[in-house]
């Protein structure tokens, strides 16, 4: 079962999400709510793309990837820490082999907090004039040249 | 049982799927038709659905025409080289000329793009860019939610059908389908529709059956909806013959293109020899694609599928001496190389780390096997299989131009990503770039044609019992059987699935057939799929997630199909490395150098497969 929940740390997202984070994000609908443990349970974990979404996302980090029984040995670790980089929000990696060794990866995710984008911010492309036209909304600004290239 | 309570919505314009093109054509439609009601529907949460929501360890389609790096034109001869030839000229060219605005927007909403000493991007190979992409779906995500704006997103409903105008079955009139949540249908009735969901993984029976089965290459939710929503619609498709078979890393599937371009590492054989070097003149059979640098990707896969036949496995990927040469003795650049090589791994395919730290496999000490994987058919990547699509007024000659970019040949009807065909090696920036494109060209379409369409409530009711028949089925048969899983009346949707990766495994070139067709096989290929389609109507389910895939196990059969039939009309070996003929083992480019499409026909349960001419406009 690739992903699995430790059922010692899942408080089911109490008073942090309406229902449990991995429900919310899973994209292929495999986390659910063991409505008798009251703790997240991946339904279905042959069709599990250990993407770690859930992993990434649940506030007690209590989901953690057991590698596929069908050609991962036992015994390692791949396990993300939500963390801060110079550069923004980021992931620190714990890698653990089987045999014991231990190494840490830590990348940045994003230079910019989530929630702070303005969409359309600057544009200058008229709605209704340009509507005909080739250009897309906001090249004026982010397509890097000045006329937009055309097969002549 | 009762049928479920439904939720009529009205919109302007309908896009289906939240990926990277839905989350483009969200943004574009919404500003240049901010006076329009734009709905997003999505079967999970658009901050990890889709085929990037994993992450990426790069930008693989970036032009950077500020730089004087690339022009679209460029872009078209690599496209069409790599595709054997065949990729339509104004839909490559039209993706390559935008591109660049996408990837600027995404670095400046947060995403973490590499760069030089000079402020340059860096380069990993021509068209590539690295990035630190763990978080590229949420950046991308994040303005199309803002955009649409509260309660015009719909996530966790799964489209089944599209629905065309109850006057006019040339028009679309919206679509619907099933909330996995609840107990209730939505009906999305639109003036215009943008299709955007997903090609197809495990349609093929891929390598790792049991736990593993979920490890695809391709996103596992990714079902080839994007063809199950437009075939059954008679919208005419394209290259759905054209497959793409990755090479990986063995098993875990982790990226390979860092390797090769960044690293420059080699794979060598059994013997120690290095595929590229002693299957060198095969190259020459397959002129002027072979001959071109770069090696178009299905002859490289051909090479080293030439060592597999010959039985020279295992192939090693030498990680090893690619450090040592990179490192030059220095232990800090050592530490730099292994932190960019798991970096490639742990920002998109965590798997692939997770296979290596089981199997004690550092990649300064260790090489690592790679595979030739099962096939995929989509549209984005390497693929080009999706809708005959119309390109752009300027670019497009009248055959390829019927009034509305990106437009499918049912009116209102647009695709991007993996639902349009002959327009590859977009990747994520090319697919958010195609989704804009077709945004704003739906917006145009309902500005010119502001009739809101007919829905058929006939059409819809009879949609709703066959939606819900699993379901139904279940509870009717259930007493037949002391087994929930062996029943005379049913088959579940992962028994449909078993079915189905055999019949396309063994008849359709899977790797047990090690990639190869002929026209036999496929017509009796083709017979079982038939039967395997008519018996999806007796498909059972518990619930509702099971009922989410039974409809996904729908679209992916017609996947299959589809797939076949255009195998059966391509009477050559375009793409030795992804398929080969046995029966017409030779590239034909005199006879050959033509678009495959096909058209559906619902009425009569026939299919049409006939060509369309290639015209040069850039090469």
């Amino acid at each position: 079962m690739p992903t699995y929940v430790d059922p010692n740390a899942c408080n089911a997202c109490q008073g942090v999400h309406e229902g449990p984070l991995c429900v919310y994000i899973c994209p292929n609908d495999l986390m659910v709510l063991d409505s008798d443990l009251d703790k997240g349970f991946n339904q279905e974990p042959e069709l599990c793309s250990e993407c770690y979404a859930c992993v990434k996302l649940c506030p007690q980090e209590a989901i953690h990837v057991r590698g596929y029984a069908d050609f991962v040995p036992m015994g390692a670790v791949v396990q993300p820490h939500r963390t801060q980089t110079t550069e923004g929000d980021g992931l620190r990696w714990e890698v653990r082999f089987r045999d014991g060794r231990e190494f840490e990866f830590t990348y940045p995710s994003r230079t910019r907090p989530a929630g702070t984008v303005v969409p359309y911010e600057n544009f200058t492309e008229d709605r209704v004039g340009d509507l005909g036209s080739q250009g897309l909304a906001g090249e004026a600004l982010w397509l890097g040249v000045t006329e937009l290239p055309t097969v002549k | 049982m009762a049928l479920p309570t439904t939720e009529t919505v009205e919109c302007d314009i309908l896009i289906i799927g939240g990926g990277m093109s839905g989350c483009g054509a969200a943004f574009e439609a919404n500003y240049w038709g901010d006076k329009l009601r734009v709905v997003m529907v999505e079967k999970a949460a658009i901050e990890r659905s889709g085929a990037t929501g994993e992450g990426l360890s790069a930008i693989n389609c970036y032009m950077g025409q500020r730089y004087g790096w690339n022009t679209p034109e460029d872009f078209v001869q690599y496209v069409v080289n790599d595709m054997m030839g065949l990729a339509r000229e104004d839909l490559v060219y039209d993706v390559g000329r935008h591109v660049d605005s996408t990837v600027h927007m995404l670095e400046e909403w947060g995403l973490p793009i590499w760069k030089r000493e000079n402020g340059e991007y860096e380069r990993i190979g021509r068209w590539q860019i690295p990035i630190h992409g763990e978080s590229i779906k949420p950046i991308a995500a994040e303005p199309a939610r803002t955009a649409l704006g509260q309660g015009n997103l719909y996530e966790r409903v799964s489209v089944t059908h599209l629905l065309t105008d109850a006057n006019d079955a040339g028009k679309i009139a919206g679509a619907i389908g099933f909330s996995v949540r609840e107990n209730k249908f939505y009906v999305f009735r639109a003036k215009a529709v943008v299709i955007t969901t997903g090609g197809a993984s495990n349609v093929f029976r891929p390598r790792s059956v049991n736990e593993g089965l979920g490890r695809t290459w391709y996103s596992v939710f990714a079902t080839g909806s994007a063809y199950g929503l437009m075939i059954p619609a008679g919208v005419e498709m394209t290259q759905m013959e054209h497959r793409f078979v990755p090479t990986r890393f063995k098993d875990g599937y982790g990226p390979v293109g860092m390797w090769f371009q960044y690293f420059h590492a080699r794979v060598t054989n059994a013997l120690g020899e290095d595929y590229t070097i002693t299957r060198a003149a095969e190259l020459d059979k397959y002129a002027p694609y072979g001959s071109a640098i770069p090696t178009p990707t299905p002859l490289r896969n051909h090479q080293m599928y030439l060592d597999l036949r010959d039985g020279l496995g295992p192939m090693y990927m030498r990680t090893e001496e690619a450090m040592e040469k990179l490192a030059e003795g220095d232990p800090a650049k050592m530490d730099q190389v292994r932190n960019e090589a798991w970096e490639d791994f742990l920002d998109m395919t965590i798997s692939q780390a997770l296979t290596w730290a089981a199997q004690n496999i550092a990649p300064e000490e260790t090489p690592s096997e790679v595979v030739l994987a099962e096939p995929y058919i989509m549209g984005s990547h390497s693929g080009e299989a999706g809708a005959w699509v119309s390109g752009p007024e300027d670019l497009s000659p009248p055959e390829y131009f019927w009034g509305y970019n990106k437009m499918t040949t049912v009116r209102g009807l647009f695709a991007a990503g993996d639902g349009v065909g002959a327009a590859p090696h977009k990747f994520s920036s090319g697919s958010f770039t195609e989704g804009r494109l077709a945004g704003k060209s739906a917006v145009n379409y309902v500005t010119g044609n502001p009739d809101a369409p007919s829905l058929s409530n006939p059409q819809v009711t009879q949609l709703q019992e066959t939606i819900w028949a699993p379901l139904e089925t279940f509870e009717k048969f259930s007493g037949a059987s002391t087994s929930s899983q062996v029943n005379p009346h049913y088959i579940t949707a992962r028994q449909g699935l078993a079915r189905l990766q055999k019949i396309m495994d063994e008849y359709a070139g899977g790797t047990s057939a090690s990639y190869t067709v002929n026209g036999p096989t496929l017509e009796r290929g083709i017979a079982l799929i038939e039967t395997l389609r008519e018996d999806l109507a007796h498909l059972g389910a518990r619930n509702l997630h099971e009922l989410l895939r039974c409809w996904e196990l729908a679209h992916r059969v017609w996947v299959g199909e589809a797939h076949m039939r255009h195998l059966l009309h391509r009477k050559e070996t375009r793409w030795p490395g992804y398929y080969y003929r046995s029966d017409f083992p030779d590239l034909d480019d005199q006879n050959w150098r033509v678009f495959v499409n096909s058209r559906y026909n619902a009425s009569n349960n026939s299919w049409d497969v006939f060509t369309k001419p290639y015209i040069n406009i850039v090469t």
